[in-house]
């Protein structure tokens, strides 16, 4: 078990080397970030303190590894546009991405996988028919257009949430959450729609199609056979052999919840991470675009080192012994 | 009485370009105790038939007519909860491939113990203890330790035992095997099939034995019934099917097993194969194939008749009207 | 041999069960119908739309915030109204789906191009270069689409001077969708190459001396082309959501040449007054167009697909 988790986390250190490479990259040629942080007027002794000040005199991999020592002290350095440091940025807009991420995602999982099981079970139901229209209309529809009309309709029209921000928040260390209070709950609610609609979308015709699958393999016929009752044959048999796909993609879409935070919190000004980054990449302001890949990255390892461990606890084919040949 | 009656059973599958009749006016007995072999090539509709008496026809198919009575009860009548408890409770079944039919997520233990739990209102500590011992019963060595793997830990032919186990332990008075020893290695084969010979003489059950192999059906049923195109084509005693097939098709798929002890007459592999559902042929459906086909087995189609012998068979050669005209036919 | 391998491949593909499956959906035929509608309307939209928004010379203040045609205040000249300046929603649409199926297009034919290239060299030559690759393939998919793309688009605007961006902005965008969708091309045509290399008529041609070049172009490829259509089709509809997202986030083309994206972006300012139609219609638009394609991409993988009945 621990072996697994080691192996695993060796695996992803190549990763997220190249990604900081690319990342450094980035960081060290493209742009010049001397004149866009030195402004019109600068004297040339301004400017090689600039240069000194930020190592870019040193060869490329005595900077390459010191840009690494600074990342793993949390210093990504400072945003060429707001002249602050890229981690108190990042720092203080994570919580509000989080939390909307995290809702989101419940809320896929917890709408989704029922209406998935249902659909999958009772596939030519009408409601199966108009679950699976409205599904299709949802992958179809751009999540910021869903947005705007969750705004037009919630906000506008019927005047009843928010349509910007989060509300008031409450700061419990450096950690600034809207789950405590009422206007950040109800901030929540349609941001969290719109971002988790369309990998609900995804989730119901995953859960679906393999329950679908599983419906016709012959444990299930014979779980019939036995004379099971439906309930425990649908719920324990056929659930519980959906789940390992389920978890793979609900995993990956964990880290396309987070990056589709930058829609959606552009369309409701949501202060988090992505409506940073997203000004970033409009202004071409490197060490944010920087640490914010990095970031992405990490969470990236995290989720799918969690997604391995859950299909060890799912799978008991994976736990004799056959985990060294379950690459995916 | 019989402990199952199937009467003029008929399946049939929808399909876009026409209905297929997957059984075609099946009727057959199966006594208590008794073993009834039923042998055809695939597509034959043997493993339908198992399937409609416990209901689980694949949709689009669908039971079209005919009646299954058990034990004095008509049961294809019966509403889908009341037909759940027959399941596993009066009828078990056995499937073909070991290695597909287990959950793969569930222990062994807990899937045997669900089946007791649910048909015998076993505790769940009563549960596991006769699940330990319907291990040892099925030949599972050190079963008290077993009982807590997983399918993927055992072999194919462990894996089988412990299916039988799961299609006996409720008690059924009758068990459907479908192909029980196919998928296996033809070294378990005999094993397997002794071991289900064994268990259902101890505990007094029925037998429909669904395979392709002769050779199995003569070393374990009682009685036989063949199957071609969806119908019956000859049914009787075991002996007597092997020994003085009555029906053409018997006759060469008799050619295809080794002799017993009598000097079986050389027969020649039967020429062509089974019509596929789409085409039967009007008539006998055997007739494009039979050495011996005259006019009305074009015409008219057989049904299950008496014989010679203790055997019925649907061809009209034991027709006596048509006696006459096949003689002719021959000559 | 390989002709006869084609031969039975276009059997399959045109077999009368797919036909009978496009008839037999009503859903689909009325999808297929929109899609050609609307890709013929915005592919011709100089010729079929009542104004050209982009002559200043036509345009007039104003006629700008003109309600659609059924409300108070409506004008016949604007049937979808107008927008902040004067311009035809009706118009704007036409050409902004233009830009946006352009954009579409040439991205997924640049996916696919990529893709295919990839994935039956990968296939082709196995061993570490085909290691290589599909590990690239397995990194690329963790990442989202999306993000790739900004991040692309982003390091071209840091590289690039503002004007010249903005000038070539439309290929940036091409070449930014585009990368980041190769991957599903790649894995589908290495699949059946890897398959396809084996079999008796590749080993012949090789025999005989044919370059692999040749060979997987002549042989390999028209029996991985069915799939490799299916994806592109699906692809089609991501990739036009992939600029109508990237173009509503101000990164994607420049707005003097708005795709429904911007368009949305635009109107979008004017929610909140009351000028919905400004922003509801190319919304509207974009939804009807990407939901027809992935009607008919959907249709067309379980109707090649033998496993859903």
């Amino acid at each position: 078990m621990l072996a697994f988790i080691v192996s695993r986390l060796l695996q992803a250190i190549p990763v997220m080397l190249t990604v900081s490479l690319i990342s450094f990259a980035m960081f060290a040629y493209v742009g010049d970030p001397v004149t866009i942080m030195l402004g019109q007027d600068y004297t040339e002794a301004q400017r090689e303190a600039l240069v000194r000040e930020l190592g870019l005199d040193q060869p490329f991999f005595v900077q390459f590894v010191e840009f690494l020592q600074n990342v793993l002290r949390g210093d990504f350095g400072i945003s060429y546009r707001l002249g602050r440091p890229v981690a108190d940025l990042i720092l203080e807009r994570l919580p509000a991405t989080l939390e909307l991420a995290l809702t989101a995602a419940l809320l896929a999982l917890l709408v989704g996988v029922p209406l998935g099981v249902y659909t999958g079970l009772y596939r030519d139901s009408w409601l199966s028919r108009v679950f699976l229209t409205v599904s299709l209309i949802g992958v179809s529809l751009p999540t910021f257009l869903i947005g705007i009309l969750l705004i037009l309709v919630f906000a506008v029209i019927l005047g009843w949430l928010p349509s910007f921000g989060r509300g008031e928040t409450v700061t419990i260390g450096w950690w600034s959450t809207g789950l405590l209070t009422a206007s950040g709950l109800k901030a929540l609610i349609l941001p969290a729609v719109t971002l988790g609609l369309y990998q609900m979308t995804l989730i119901m015709r995953l859960v679906r199609s393999e329950m679908l699958e599983v419906l016709r393999t012959d444990y299930i016929k014979f779980a019939r056979a036995r004379g099971l009752p439906d309930r425990i044959v649908h719920f324990g048999h056929a659930l519980k052999n959906t789940l390992v796909p389920v978890i793979t993609i609900t995993g990956l879409q964990l880290g396309a919840i987070i990056a589709f935070a930058i829609v959606t919190e552009t369309v409701f000004q949501w202060p988090g991470m992505g409506l940073l980054f997203i000004q970033a990449v409009a202004n071409a302001d490197i060490p944010i675009m920087a640490a914010y890949l990095m970031l992405i990255a990490l969470l990236f390892v995290v989720i799918n080192l969690i997604v391995d461990l859950l299909y060890y606890a799912v799978d008991p084919r994976l736990r004799s012994g056959l985990v060294a040949s379950s690459g995916r | 009485m019989p402990l199952l009656d199937v009467r003029n059973l008929r399946v049939e599958f929808p399909t876009r370009r026409g209905t297929l009749v997957a059984v075609d006016d099946v009727s057959f007995s199966i006594e208590p105790g008794e073993v009834l072999g039923v042998v055809g090539e695939s597509g034959a509709g043997k493993s339908i038939t198992g399937a409609a008496i416990i209901r689980l026809i694949e949709p689009p198919g669908r039971i079209a007519g005919g009646e299954i009575w058990l034990d004095g009860r008509r049961i294809d009548t019966l509403p889908p909860e009341r037909m759940r408890s027959v399941r596993g409770r009066e009828i078990g079944a056995i499937f073909q491939d070991p290695l597909t039919t287990l959950n793969p997520l569930y222990t062994i233990g807990r899937q045997l113990a669900e089946t007791m739990q649910t048909h015998l209102g076993l505790g769940a500590k009563e549960a596991r203890a006769r699940a330990i011992r319907w291990l040892e019963e099925v030949g599972i060595p050190a079963a008290a330790e077993r009982i807590d793997a997983y399918p993927h830990q055992f072999s194919g032919g462990m894996r089988q035992r412990v299916v039988i186990a799961l299609a006996l332990c409720a008690e059924p008075k009758l068990v459907i095997a479908d192909e029980p020893t196919t998928a296996l290695d033809v070294s378990i084969q005999a094993q397997v099939i002794a071991l289900l010979k064994r268990l259902c003489r101890d505990h007094g059950t029925a037998v429909m034995l669904i395979t392709h192999d002769m050779g199995v059906i003569a070393e374990t049923a009682d009685r036989v019934a063949v199957m071609y195109a969806g119908r019956i084509a000859e049914i009787g005693p075991v002996r007597e099917v092997v020994k003085h097939p009555r029906h053409p098709y018997t006759e060469g798929l008799m050619g295809s097993i080794p002799p017993l002890s009598h000097r079986v007459r050389r027969l020649a592999q039967i020429e062509g194969a089974m019509p596929r559902l789409t085409d039967i042929p009007p008539g006998c459906a055997f007739n494009p194939r039979c050495p011996r086909a005259f006019d009305r087995c074009r015409r008219d189609r057989p049904e299950l008749m008496a014989t010679d012998g203790p055997n019925r068979a649907a061809c009209w050669l034991h027709d006596p009207s048509s006696r006459d005209e096949a003689l002719g036919h021959a000559a | 041999m390989s002709a006869f391998a084609r031969m039975h491949y276009l059997a399959r593909i045109f077999d009368s069960d797919l036909w009978w499956s496009f008839t037999r959906s009503p859903t689909v035929v009325v999808s297929a119908l929109v899609a050609v509608a609307m890709i013929g309307s915005a592919a011709f939209a100089p010729w079929v739309a009542p104004h050209n928004p982009f002559d200043l010379a036509t345009l007039n203040l104003l006629d700008a915030f003109t309600p659609p045609i059924w409300l108070e205040g409506g004008d016949a000249r604007f049937p979808l109204g107008t927008d902040d300046q004067g311009r035809d929603v009706l118009s704007t649409i036409l050409y902004g789906a233009r830009i946006s199926l352009f954009v579409g297009f040439c991205s997924v034919l640049f996916a696919m191009t990529l893709g295919v290239t990839i994935g039956l060299v990968a296939g082709y030559a196995g061993g570490a270069v085909d290691a290589v690759l599909m590990r690239i393939a397995d990194i690329k998919l963790t990442f989202p689409a999306i993000l790739i793309a900004l991040l692309v688009d982003g390091i071209v605007r840091a590289v690039l001077p503002r004007e010249l961006h903005d000038r070539i902005a439309i290929w940036v965008l091409i070449f930014a969708i585009g990368i980041s969708n190769w991957v599903p091309f790649a894995r589908t045509v290495r699949g059946s190459t890897m398959v396809e290399k084996n079999k008796e008529y590749v080993m012949a041609a090789r025999v005989i001396g044919l370059s692999p070049a040749r060979i997987m172009w002549s042989h390999v490829l028209p029996n991985v082309m069915g799939p490799v259509l299916v994806i592109a089709t699906l692809q089609l509809g991501f990739a036009i959501l992939a600029e109508a997202t990237l173009s509503f986030l101000g990164v994607g083309v420049p707005p003097t040449q708005p795709s429904l994206g911007t368009l949305i972006r635009i109107g979008n300012d004017f929610l909140f007054s009351g000028e919905w139609w400004i922003t509801v219609f190319p919304g509207a638009a974009l939804a009807i167009m990407v939901l027809s394609v992935n009607l008919l991409g959907d249709w067309l993988r379980d109707a090649l697909n033998p496993k859903l009945r």
